[in-house]
């Protein structure tokens, strides 16, 4: 097998072009990880800028509501730039920085991993430039506002469906014309290696922390960790120092869209199969001769239709489990947080939500769920309203 | 080498008698190659077919057929806009093969796929392999299989009798000499960084790159794509290469001759052809 396997899954299926570049990065990625002051500042950025540790938080009503297991919300809305995406923008850019890199690139669905990118490009005093679907722009619109405020370039993609896919081939296609002073930032573990191993590991401070936060709160392990899955790096994030614990589910909620017995969704591990793409090997909705398939689901950031290499062999091994949530589900469970916590979700981790509405009930009182709120939903205000046919002006 | 004459048609009831491998270093033999690409299916693969036999009327020494792909990467708008009109126009992989099988009746010119990993995954490369041999392809070009993950694709491909083609850029330093020791048929320099489409001047270092790559095997030969689409830029790759490949510009000749592009696009060949068959060897 070759080089970033998990089991079968990943891989580095890219020109050769950037085989060099990505060498690189993994050989720079080696070296500073074990890097004492790497890790001292990196440490200081999430703690003193984007805020971490970020909260677990108690949510006594919606256990009371549910009448199950008590329910934890792991609050990565409340870092700096409103996502998790932080977490594994101001690792890149840092070890960007020390390669000597002066320009960072990334795709953004949602906006939220452009945002976070553009963020610590400013921070760090580097040229930015995001690539996102055109629909993107437009489903997205203060997003785009944002990166331009914080001084990147934000090119909108008219290529195939306009989407989180087209913005990762498209930044794709600009490393490969300029690599040399430029890095691009990937936003979820995906991709060819090194990445999805970078991106878990600086996303796995979040599952560090709910470790140590619930055995302050409770002296034990959760008995599952619920996140919503597009490319996965919230959720492997979430998982990831539970992975060898066998008592704790983990359970890796999908935007089905319309549903999955449809066209209109983006559920990869419940519709897709083995194929490869976007310089990996893993899960992806195809047609029967392996074109990519065009996906759907109301939330930009899930809107993609692959998943990381790292959750296709969980899947396979049975270690997380893959439930599909469909666009109603996901705007109930918006609301539901909102009204029932006083906190609204983005509308990816309000999948993760819906689903602990369904699983909560099912769990003993004794039992502990804790569900990652990856982001904040403020960005989300206007479509939830457009979709119960109300009409926002921003 | 002025005199290279463009290899005739096969006639129907030639035997099929030149394996894969043997074919694609047909290609290079007299002289430098002209190898044109042509994506299957637009705008239909009626055209693509009489496309394919005019240009090995018109000289050309190979011809690229493209498979379209949903997200072709390597690819620059002119190639990609292709892709998606012959998906739209419904072609597949099977009609694909059907496509190259007819081909192969009407011409002798030496045939190669080139597409994106997914499609011979999908359909199996074991038998994708096969079904290549049988139909008279003679090689496979996967633009996002590098040297690395070559030996899932390479290992069937060789077994069929086929030849898989390895990539150098240039950005592959230290890299050329372990891709070209192991090269099958000839190995595709990327002339320039980026996506193919056709640039008004080449910066790269293609002289010190095709070097490189003669320097580690001497056997396999070198032709220069991505860029490329004038007779000057053709001669002047052919002068330190042995063949230079050509998509964009004969796709956009497609795009703007529809289905009346098989006149206009075997003379633009005859022209390229011309231009690098007059390069000394």
């Amino acid at each position: 097998m070759t080089k970033g396997r998990f089991g079968v899954h990943g891989g580095q299926y890219i020109p050769e072009t950037l085989m060099n570049a990505v060498g690189e990065l993994e050989e720079a990625y080696a070296h500073y990880k074990e890097d004492p002051e790497f890790n001292r500042e990196l440490a200081d950025l999430l703690n003193n800028y984007a805020g971490r540790p970020s909260r677990l938080y108690f949510a006594e009503r919606m256990t009371e509501d549910l009448g199950g297991a008590k329910v934890y919300l792991k609050r990565e809305d409340l870092n700096h730039t409103g996502a998790h995406k932080i977490n594994n923008v101001l690792g890149q850019a840092l070890l960007a920085k020390k390669m000597g890199k002066t320009r960072l690139i990334a795709e953004t669905g949602a906006g939220q991993h452009g945002v976070a990118t553009a963020t610590a490009a400013a921070l760090m005093g580097m040229e930015c430039e995001v690539f996102m679907g055109r629909e993107d722009t437009e489903r997205q619109a203060l997003n785009v506002y944002r990166m331009r405020l914080l001084g990147a370039q934000v090119h909108a993609v008219d290529e195939g469906t306009a989407t989180l896919k087209d913005a990762v081939s498209a930044t794709f296609r600009e490393w490969t014309t300029r690599i040399d002073d430029t890095h691009y930032v990937l936003g979820s573990v995906m991709g060819p290696h090194p990445f999805p191993t970078i991106v878990r590991d600086f996303q796995a401070v979040i599952s560090r922390e709910i470790k140590q936060q619930l055995a302050e709160r409770e002296g034990r392990l959760p008995d599952a960790v619920l996140a919503c899955v597009g490319g996965g790096s919230n959720a492997i994030g979430a998982f990831y120092h539970f992975i060898d614990d066998p008592s704790v589910r983990l359970i890796g909620c999908e935007a089905a869209g319309r549903g999955v017995d449809g066209f209109e969704t983006a559920a990869t591990i419940a519709t897709g199969r083995l194929g490869i793409f976007h310089g990996m090997k893993s899960y992806f909705c195809q047609d029967e001769h392996g074109q990519i398939a065009p996906v759907y689901s109301i939330s930009a950031g899930l809107d993609y239709p692959g998943v990381g290499p790292e959750h296709a062999a969980l899947h396979d091994a049975g270690r997380a489990e893959y439930v599909p949530v469909t666009d109603d589900e996901a705007v109930e469970a918006f609301e539901y947080l909102s009204r029932m916590e006083g906190i609204i979700p983005a509308i990816e981790s309000a999948h993760a939500v819906a689903h602990a509405r369904t699983l909560a009930p099912a769990m003993g009182k004794d039992q502990i769920m804790v569900i990652n709120i990856s982001g904040r939903g403020d960005k989300d205000c206007a479509a939830i309203a457009r979709y119960r046919g109300e009409d926002l002006h921003e | 080498m002025s005199s290279i004459q463009a290899p005739a048609a096969r006639p129907d009831n030639a035997p099929a008698a030149a394996s894969g491998v043997d074919r694609v270093a047909r290609a290079f033999v007299s002289g430098k190659a002209f190898i044109p690409f042509v994506t299957c299916g637009d705008p239909d693969l009626e055209t693509t077919e009489e496309l394919v036999v005019a240009m090995a009327e018109a000289g050309a020494d190979l011809v690229e057929l493209g498979i379209p792909f949903s997200d072709p990467t390597a690819e620059g708008p002119v190639i990609q806009a292709a892709n998606l009109r012959a998906l739209a126009g419904g072609t597949t992989t099977d009609q694909v093969f059907q496509l190259a099988e007819r081909v192969r009746k009407r011409t002798d010119v030496p045939l190669a796929f080139m597409t994106y990993a997914n499609v011979p995954f999908s359909f199996g490369v074991e038998r994708f392999a096969r079904r290549m041999a049988e139909a008279g392809v003679d090689a496979l070009i996967l633009p996002d299989v590098p040297f690395e993950e070559r030996d899932e694709f390479s290992g069937p491909c060789r077994a069929a009798g086929v030849s898989f083609v390895s990539f150098v850029a240039p950005t592959s330093h230290d890299r050329v000499r372990m891709i070209a020791r192991e090269a099958e048929g000839f190995v595709y320099c990327v002339s320039s960084l980026g996506v193919t489409g056709a640039r008004s001047s080449i910066s790269t270092d293609v002289a010190a790159m095709t070097a490189q790559v003669r320097q580690a095997n001497p056997r396999v030969p070198c032709a220069v794509g991505f860029g490329v689409s004038t007779p000057e830029q053709a001669a002047a790759m052919a002068a330190v290469s042995d063949g230079v490949i050509v998509g964009s510009a004969i796709v956009r000749l497609v795009v703007e001759h529809g289905r009346a592009c098989v006149d206009p696009v075997a003379a633009y060949v005859r022209t390229m052809k011309a231009a690098v068959a007059a390069v000394e060897n």
